[in-house]
């Protein structure tokens, strides 16, 4: 498959008397595919708008290389830009404008066809609210005008920050199968979010970014694979044996979490194994089961986010890993 | 082009432009209303009552004043001291003069489209200049934002060629709308001239210095609003623009006057960016030094310095230069954030 964005060690850093350096992205690399889905995630202040907006033309690096379709950026940006379409953060419109006046003007300047307004506007749900004043719209009908504005050029990149971001239920599940409906018409979208039930649903791969570079990568089931670890929860018929069956199991090379109730193995490589030598220590499985891992515990374990009891993380506490440690399939 | 059009299509649907070309539509016809109401057409019977009265007037000034010789010069024959009353002579010297009371003081005001249209010339061109400001100013800068400009950018991603083009839309609405609004003014105080005032003594010459004076009022304008414009994109936000004239306004016309009154700078009002828009209206703007007058030596003739319309136009020029360069440079280096 041919790569509709690819970026390479792409850096951008921010100098500040009072804060000193601040590497907003740190050497990141991403690449997707053309006609995929993929997830772009990462911590708040991980860099993700910063990469989206120096993709973009709004901000401008230090260094590195990044291409969309095939084009160096940001040299072939106002070539490629009628292919790309984006919103990147919340929507903003200007209040006093109609969502017509607001795709309108956007159109021509984009010298689209006057009937394409009509059309993506159908396509996000405001076709009976679009003559009314942007200012009046809550979040949500903001957020569909946002994606109608990005989808107005018909693009082959579309490039969506946040596109959930005050949607309603139903509007998620919509704006999910938006999003599978224009990756099978050969779209390919690159989806910011931080719901990533979500992302785990509709995106083939994804890039996780965390304090500027990447932190993993690959098609989604291949970056679980490769943190899922082998996790087995075990439970036994007394409860009072469980510290019995730990040393056990540690004796035999298994790593052991002491749960009030149960067990957490991991390096698990056959369930089964488990209980045929918890059985010959006349210990007795009630559950046996292996903990499928999702993308929220793998995000959480690569960007050590996860919320500690006790602790008030900050915004840059998050984790940076060597580029060689990634795991996923393809890419760089 | 298409984006050229886009931007004045932007700017008309804009709410402020719309509110202030109200606000300045209505400001300049009551002025010019109003002003009709002041203006009265002078007939014979006009002219001929103040000659009346200026006659009249003059009669009576001249019965008070033998009145009074003769009080003093009776109040001299009693022996008393008539000079503290009276001043030397019982006022003799004083004898009142017809050319004291011309009869063009008793008539009703007149406007004279001659000598008087110039002046409002400059009234509509800092009317039209205060609109071209705040228009300018919230054209770019609430596009700033409101994330209007970041939309557009991610449209048109050529930074200079966007506020190229807004810029380019802003001044051509600013110059549509003085050449418009200059012709109904022209026509409106040529109609007010013509039914209650004088349109005599307009030769070609008078024409064509009145055509000059809209040029440079029209320059004016686009200047004004091109500051403005160039003043919010600097700051991306309109509130930047409208902070600068006044601190701009502050510290010409009140930090300097004091600073060069203190310092006894001559001719400090050369400083002072008022002098330059005076001078560019009015074609040149005379400044008095009456620290050099010897009244001792009788009659004062202070020193004078000129400063002239093209001295102003050197002054605004650099002003708008440098105010543009700046604007364009940011655009072009800074972050979009």
């Amino acid at each position: 498959m041919s790569a509709v964005l690819e970026i390479e060690g792409l850096r951008k850093t921010y100098r500040s008397r009072k804060r000193g350096v601040r590497h907003a992205l740190d050497g990141f690399d991403m690449r997707v595919e053309a006609g995929q889905v993929h997830g772009f995630l990462g911590p708040n202040g991980s860099g993700k708008t910063t990469t989206l907006r120096t993709l973009l033309g709004l901000i401008r690096p230090n260094g590195g290389r990044m291409a969309i379709l095939g084009q160096e950026l940001p040299h072939a940006l106002p070539a490629v830009a009628g292919q790309v379409g984006a919103i990147v953060e919340s929507p903003q419109f200007f209040p006093h404008f109609s969502a017509r006046d607001t795709l309108g003007l956007l159109a021509q300047a984009g010298e689209l066809p006057r009937q394409r307004v009509d059309e993506v506007l159908e396509l996000v749900g405001l076709r009976d609210r679009a003559g009314e004043r942007v200012k009046t719209y809550s979040l949500g009908m903001k957020q569909r005008l946002a994606v109608a504005s990005a989808l107005l050029k018909n693009p082959k990149l579309l490039i969506l920050d946040e596109p959930a971001n005050g949607l309603d239920p139903g509007g998620i599940r919509e704006m999910r199968g938006l999003m599978r409906d224009l990756s099978e018409n050969g779209m390919t979208v690159v989806l910011s979010s931080h719901i990533l039930g979500e992302i785990q649903l509709i995106c083939d791969s994804v890039t996780i970014i965390s304090l500027g570079r990447r932190v993993a990568f690959g098609p989604v089931e291949q970056v679980l694979a490769a943190h899922s670890q082998g996790s087995v929860r075990v439970r036994l018929e007394a409860v009072s044996d469980l510290s019995q069956a730990a040393d056990a199991l540690t004796r035999a090379g298994v790593r052991v979490a002491t749960e009030p109730d149960h067990l957490m193995l991991s390096g698990v490589d056959k369930p089964a194994t488990v209980s045929r030598l918890l059985a010959e220590q006349g210990l007795y499985v009630s559950e046996l089961t292996p903990v499928a891992v999702d993308l929220e515990s793998v995000f959480l374990e690569l960007t050590a986010t996860a919320p500690v009891p006790g602790q008030h993380r900050q915004v840059d506490q998050s984790a940076k890993v060597d580029q060689t440690g990634t795991a996923g399939g393809w890419g760089a | 082009m298409s984006l050229f059009v886009t931007e004045l299509r932007r700017l008309g649907k804009r709410r402020v432009t719309r509110l202030m070309l109200v606000l300045l539509v209505l400001g300049l016809a009551t002025v010019a209303t109003a002003f009709s109401f002041s203006s009265e057409k002078l007939s014979p019977a006009a002219v001929a009552e103040a000659e009346a009265k200026a006659n009249n007037d003059y009669q009576t000034a001249m019965t008070e004043w033998k009145r009074t010789i003769a009080e003093c010069e009776a109040a001299a024959g009693r022996g008393e001291n008539t000079e503290d009353r009276y001043g030397p002579n019982c006022g003799k010297d004083y004898q009142p003069q017809p050319d004291m009371f011309e009869a063009k003081w008793y008539l009703p005001y007149q406007f004279d489209f001659r000598a008087e249209f110039p002046l409002f010339i400059a009234v509509f061109a800092a009317s039209v200049a205060l609109f071209g400001f705040i228009v300018g100013a919230s054209f770019v800068g609430a596009e700033w934002n409101t994330g209007g400009m970041m939309n557009l950018l991610l449209w048109r991603p050529k930074r200079l060629t966007v506020l190229g083009t807004k810029l380019a839309a802003l001044l051509t609405t600013v110059f549509g709308l003085t050449v418009v609004l200059g012709a109904l003014w022209t026509a409106a105080f040529w109609l007010i001239a013509s039914q209650r005032g004088s349109t005599a003594k307009m030769t070609g010459g008078v024409w064509q210095s009145i055509g000059l004076d809209g040029l440079r009022a029209l320059g004016m304008t686009l200047l004004v609003a091109a500051v403005g414009f160039a003043l919010a994109s600097l700051g991306r936000h309109t509130a930047m623009a409208l902070g600068a004239a006044v601190g701009i306004f502050a510290v010409s016309e009140i930090g300097i006057r004091i600073a060069v009154a203190v310092l006894g700078v001559q001719f400090g009002d050369r400083y002072v960016l008022s002098t330059y828009a005076q001078s560019w209206f009015l074609k040149q703007a005379e400044l008095f030094d009456y620290d050099t007058c010897q009244f001792s030596q009788g009659a004062c003739e202070p020193a004078t310095y000129m400063v002239t319309w093209q001295q102003s136009a050197v002054v605004f020029g650099v002003a708008l230069v440098g105010a543009l360069v700046a604007a364009f440079w940011t655009m072009r280096r800074r972050d979009i954030s």
